[in-house]
């Protein structure tokens, strides 16, 4: 386990790197620099200003200073919130966006679970067949389509939620935000837990437990659950990443002051120093997460770390 | 495995399971297809002409102002249509751009074995854990955004699927006694593999395509969506969605019609990729 374990970090180090390495490019291959839609500087103020952010010096320099200040957690000045560091601006944006993540991962696992093992249970019953069903649309579906038809139904037309996170108060405000964000991953999570069940409920184990007459719910809570569990544990690292894209979209629509709306104003505005800071905080976010997961997977699955 | 060539025989499709989905979803997308192709034609309006006398008007019969206007009176029939002729054609452009890559370096893989396979395969697995989404948006936020860069950006997210799928075809085929006959009389690897190999892979590439091409549209109609995918006066799905976002309380028409669309076109190539791929491997149809 302990070699699983650290192979599977050493890993992980080239693909962050990677990710630097080309995110870093891409900015700087970008045609015209980052102060040239201002008005038209004496050229002093311009070297000067070209200066002050490094952009002077050659290629290699620059990456090399950037490359540094990221390992010690800095992602160097914005250029649009010319007073702030891009790290200062993802710190303050980071905790709504993890709680309302977290928020949709936990609804998303528990609805999706048991969902998934319901319909396994009534296989190919009516109502395994609507599970299914909305299951699939919940897959087609995409959150930006998702997230303003609640808006029009509950918030405008039922006036029952607020429209948008700053116009309301309290823990109701997350509730629309949170359940756009996490339909899509309830189906997917839905779609795996069926049919992983329906596989772990036709082995030979669950058959001989069957024989020893144990109920149904004790053979799924004992026997088949833990089996059928791994595909969506392996499911948990694409989620994540899905989920961070998906609250880009959402936190733009119900107006939440998150790291998506972050991203999405440091892209308007240009301010290459925050999208290229926020896209490596996204990718180290997400090879770490996925890290873990791996890890829970090698824990729960001894075929996989004695390969 | 022989189940995969089936699709090449004119029979398959009777014996498909579930084939009442398939025909129901090839129909939608059909009638989309041919709407989106023919539609902006038949229309008096063109899709960037603006009348501010017509500004956000309800659907009516009148004018073929089917699906009414939007806020700067431009007519939302002849929008929405070619907004999803944008939204297909990228996604089926993207799609070939990801089955060319991943095709041809699937197949090549399989067919050398080995450390090459080895090698080649451990920078898939690499390229798996990069959150490519990202990367897409930081290209689209750093340059000119036009049409081409989204249909090589969002190919290049998407071949890493076929090309393990295609590796997995190719080991089992490359030691069929065909391919033994070619290497026999001296035919050169190059030459096997995209004659002999790539031709009898495609029955599942089909398969595959029918699956990629939904995730190329929510990629390229999440992009538009953001406001850094196809831009105005050119607009796509997910561009019209988020026009209609902005407009939702005073239009509603402007959100619901895009959105309806888009999802119908989602929804039918999930279940016909899903239900051919059920009909055509029966260990997936077991379960």
């Amino acid at each position: 386990m302990l070699r699983f374990a650290f192979v599977r970090i050493l890993s992980a180090i080239p693909t962050l790197l990677l990710v630097v390495v080309l995110a870093f490019l891409m900015v700087h291959a970008a045609p015209g620099g980052p102060f040239d839609d201002e008005r038209v500087l004496p050229p002093e103020n311009a070297r000067n200003l070209q200066a002050a952010y490094h952009l002077d010096e050659s290629l290699p320099r620059q990456f090399g200073r950037y490359l540094s200040g990221v390992m010690r957690g800095d992602l160097g000045p914005s250029y649009h919130y010319r007073d702030y560091r891009v790290s200062e601006l993802i710190g303050a944006a980071l905790p709504l966006s993890l709680m309302l993540g977290l928020l949709a991962m936990s609804l998303a696992l528990v609805v999706g679970i048991s969902a998934g093992v319901v319909a396994a249970l009534k296989r190919n019953t009516m109502l395994d067949r609507v599970i299914s069903g909305l299951a699939m649309s919940g897959i087609s579906i995409p959150v930006f389509v998702v997230a303003p038809l609640l808006v029009l139904v509950f918030a405008l037309q039922l006036r029952w939620l607020p429209a948008s996170f700053s116009g309301g108060a309290g823990g109701w405000r997350f509730l629309l935000p949170v359940v756009a964000l996490s339909l899509p991953q309830i189906a997917y999570v839905t779609r795996l837990m069926r049919a992983s069940m329906i596989e772990a409920l036709s082995s030979d184990f669950v058959r001989t437990a069957r024989a020893q007459g144990l109920s149904t719910l004790s053979i799924v809570r004992y026997h088949a659950m833990k089996p059928a569990m791994l595909p969506v544990v392996s499911y948990l690292g694409p989620a994540i990443a899905a989920v961070l894209t998906s609250a880009v979209v959402v936190e733009t629509i119900f107006g939440i002051p998150g790291l998506g709306q972050l991203f999405v104003r440091g892209g308007l505005n240009r301010d290459y120093t925050l999208v290229l800071g926020i896209v490596i905080f996204y990718a180290a976010l997400v090879i770490v997460l996925n890290l873990l997961v791996d890890l829970l997977y090698g824990f729960l699955d001894p075929r996989i770390r004695h390969r | 495995m022989n189940a995969w060539f089936a699709l090449a025989g004119a029979g398959a499709f009777r014996h498909l399971h579930g084939g009442a989905a398939i025909r129901v979803s090839t129909g939608i997308l059909l009638i989309i297809a041919a709407a989106a192709l023919l539609g902006p034609m038949l229309s008096p309006h063109d899709y960037f002409d603006t009348d501010f006398e017509q500004r956000l008007k309800p659907p009516t019969l009148d004018e073929g102002r089917l699906f009414g206007t939007d806020d700067l009176g431009r007519d939302l029939f002849v929008r929405t249509l070619s907004g999803t002729r944008i939204t297909l054609l990228v996604a089926v452009v993207a799609s070939f751009v990801s089955l060319a890559i991943g095709v041809a370096y699937g197949a090549i893989a399989g067919y050398a074995g080995g450390k090459i396979d080895a090698f080649m395969m451990r920078i898939v697995d690499a390229l798996y854990a990069l959150p490519f989404i990202f990367l897409v948006i930081l290209l689209m936020v750093a340059f000119e955004r036009n049409v081409l860069l989204i249909f090589v950006a969002i190919g290049a997210i998407n071949w890493l699927d076929m090309a393990r799928i295609v590796r997995g075809q190719t080991l089992s085929l490359k030691h069929r006694e065909f391919v033994d006959a070619a290497r026999l009389i001296g035919v050169p690897p190059v030459v096997i593999v995209f004659r002999h190999i790539v031709p009898n892979l495609l029955g599942v590439v089909v398969v595959y395509v029918t699956l990629t091409i939904p995730q190329a549209i929510l990629v390229e109609s999440f992009l538009s969506f953001l406001g850094l995918g196809v831009q105005e006066p050119q607009t796509s799905l997910g561009a019209l969605v988020n026009d209609g976002v902005s407009q939702m309380e005073r239009a509603p028409w402007m959100l619901l019609i895009p959105a309806t669309l888009l999802a119908a076109v989602l929804m039918s190539f999930n279940f016909l990729g899903d239900g051919l791929r059920d009909a055509l491997d029966p260990r997936q149809r077991r379960r």
